[in-house]
């Protein structure tokens, strides 16, 4: 389980996180939505210790990881599994070497022991012959696989995922939200995703939960967020420029390579 | 006037904060150095790299600068000191200063802009973070490889372009100024030290790792996009190559 408690964060004086209050259960799948700039990324870096939070607690399985050391920190990232917005494969690296990076460094497995396992982790995103190619041979919706796979190669507790559906086409998301749906079942695993896309939400989500001017301003089911009443998550939802939310992202920065959410 | 104060508080901060940062990544990097044998296969891809891939520019580099030096030392001596100094003063030119200087000149622009340039890269596309989600720390896995490849293979760098600046030298001499090799060696023995050599091979060890630090710094402190990382790359040159030159006066006022 993780529990958030009045996380805050900024980036040169501009907050961007001011007092979020989250709880996560276990085996659940949770999508957060809301503006591009609106903190839904720093939120995750946040979760697995990659950024720092100015204030708050951040406790995954009754741990405090924004009190722990380094080394600490390292073995909560074990339970881990993080899709980023652009995959970020390891460009040097064979799609084999980047899904079975993690087990090469941390488990005292063969050599082919590791090849089986990543070919297996491939197969289950649907990718069973391209081991042998580099990143930039593979479209984006493959690298989002590639990406997945790497990220469930060391079987984690919990799966980030970052905009899991930005940059691809309609049927390629819809591939993708199925293997989020079919991993989150088949793993066991807890689920936690951020997406503007709206389509992608109500599909993967079990609950979803909108990031608004560095707060949650809405906690519900996917019904509960088709038939609510609060205007700014409904302007959100229907994508209407018109309404409560104003074209500049309240909070939203520049984060340099965060480059959304 | 308190602009101008303001201003140069500012830049102050800068400079020790920044100076901060990169002893902060060297202590990193030296208390990672402990996993250096079980990263071995990482160090020798980096050495490869570094080291290997460098020797082609680095030769080149060497033989003119032995050509340029024979030719410019002639003209300069010509008249006042016996041409069988010749060999001796572009010698010790040449190993003391010329070898060591001018190989880490070019490798801060071959070396340390590319390593500036791929971990820059790795940071805006987030591989980086994606290293760290594994639970991988960045700098033993990126940094710890590329600072000792280049503090290892600087020296051996600087040995061959020495070899082949003297090779250079002679052959100019020889070709174009019609000294014989029995004169243009004849006063190197005499005035051998190994102290020139090794000063020079310490400098070549302290250039390279400005050289690697200053790449890897400069790499992870990336933002941007694309445009950031070609400014990183024209930053770690820079300031490299100040920080080289810094390096071998302090380097020469300790050693001479």
């Amino acid at each position: 389980m993780i529990e958030i408690k009045g996380l805050t964060k900024s980036f040169e004086d501009k907050p961007v996180l001011q007092g979020v209050d989250l709880t996560i259960g276990t085996g659940e799948s949770i999508v957060i939505i809301g503006r591009s700039g609106c903190g839904k990324s720093v939120l995750l870096k946040l979760l697995i210790g990659l950024l720092t939070p100015d204030s708050g607690q951040i406790i995954i399985d009754g741990s405090d990881i924004t009190s722990l050391k380094e080394s600490e920190l390292y073995k909560v990232r074990h339970k881990f599994g993080v899709l980023f917005q652009g995959a970020a494969l390891f460009d040097s690296m064979t799609v084999r070497e980047n899904v079975s990076l993690g087990l090469t460094e941390h488990t005292d497995l063969s050599p082919d022991r590791i090849a089986e396992i990543s070919d297996e982790k491939l197969r289950q995103v649907g990718l069973p012959d391209i081991q042998d190619l580099k990143p930039a041979e593979l479209s984006g919706g493959m690298k989002k696989r590639v990406g997945l796979a790497r990220a469930i190669a060391m079987n984690p507790q919990y799966v980030l995922y970052d905009e899991p559906t930005t940059g691809l086409d309609p049927i390629m998301a819809d591939i993708i939200n199925e293997l989020v749906i079919r991993l989150n079942d088949e793993l066991d695993v807890t689920t936690i995703a951020v997406t503007h896309d709206m389509v992608s939400a109500y599909k993967v989500a079990d609950r979803i939960v909108m990031l608004h001017r560095g707060v949650i301003l809405f906690d519900g089911t996917p019904e509960e967020v088709k038939n609510t009443d609060n205007e700014v998550v409904r302007q959100f939802i229907e994508g209407r420029a018109e309404g409560p939310i104003k074209p500049v992202p309240i909070g939203g920065v520049s984060l340099g390579n965060h480059r959304s959410g | 006037m308190r602009k101008a104060i303001t201003r140069l508080g500012a830049v102050t901060y800068r400079f020790f904060n920044e100076a901060g940062e990169i002893f902060s990544l060297l202590g990193k990097i030296l208390f990672f150095s402990k996993k250096l044998i079980e990263d071995r296969a990482l160090l020798f891809e980096q050495m490869i790299a570094i080291g290997y891939n460098s020797l082609p520019i680095v030769l080149m580099v060497g033989a003119f600068t032995g050509a340029v030096s024979a030719w410019q030392t002639n003209y300069q001596i010509e008249g006042y000191v016996p041409v069988r100094f010749l060999g001796l003063a572009t010698y010790k030119a040449v190993v003391i200063e010329l070898g060591p200087v001018l190989t880490a000149l070019i490798l801060a622009g071959r070396i340390g802009s590319s390593i500036a340039a791929e971990l820059g890269t790795m940071k805006v596309t987030e591989q980086i973070d994606a290293l760290e989600s594994l639970a991988i720390n960045s700098v033993r896995y990126l940094a710890v490889p590329r600072f000792f490849a280049g503090l290892f293979m600087m020296p051996i760098l600087v040995i061959f372009a020495d070899f082949i600046a003297v090779l250079g030298a002679f052959l100019v001499a020889q070709l174009f100024l019609g000294i014989p090799p029995q004169i243009f060696f004849s006063e190197i023995p005499t005035y051998f030290h190994v102290h020139d050599i090794m000063a020079g091979l310490y400098k070549a060890t302290m250039f390279g790792a400005i050289i690697s630090l200053i790449g890897c710094y400069i790499g992870f402190a990336t933002t941007g996009g694309a445009e950031g990382v070609g400014k990183a790359t024209i930053r770690s040159f820079v300031l490299s190559a100040i920080l080289i030159l810094i390096a071998d006066y302090l380097m020469a006022t300790l050693l001479f």
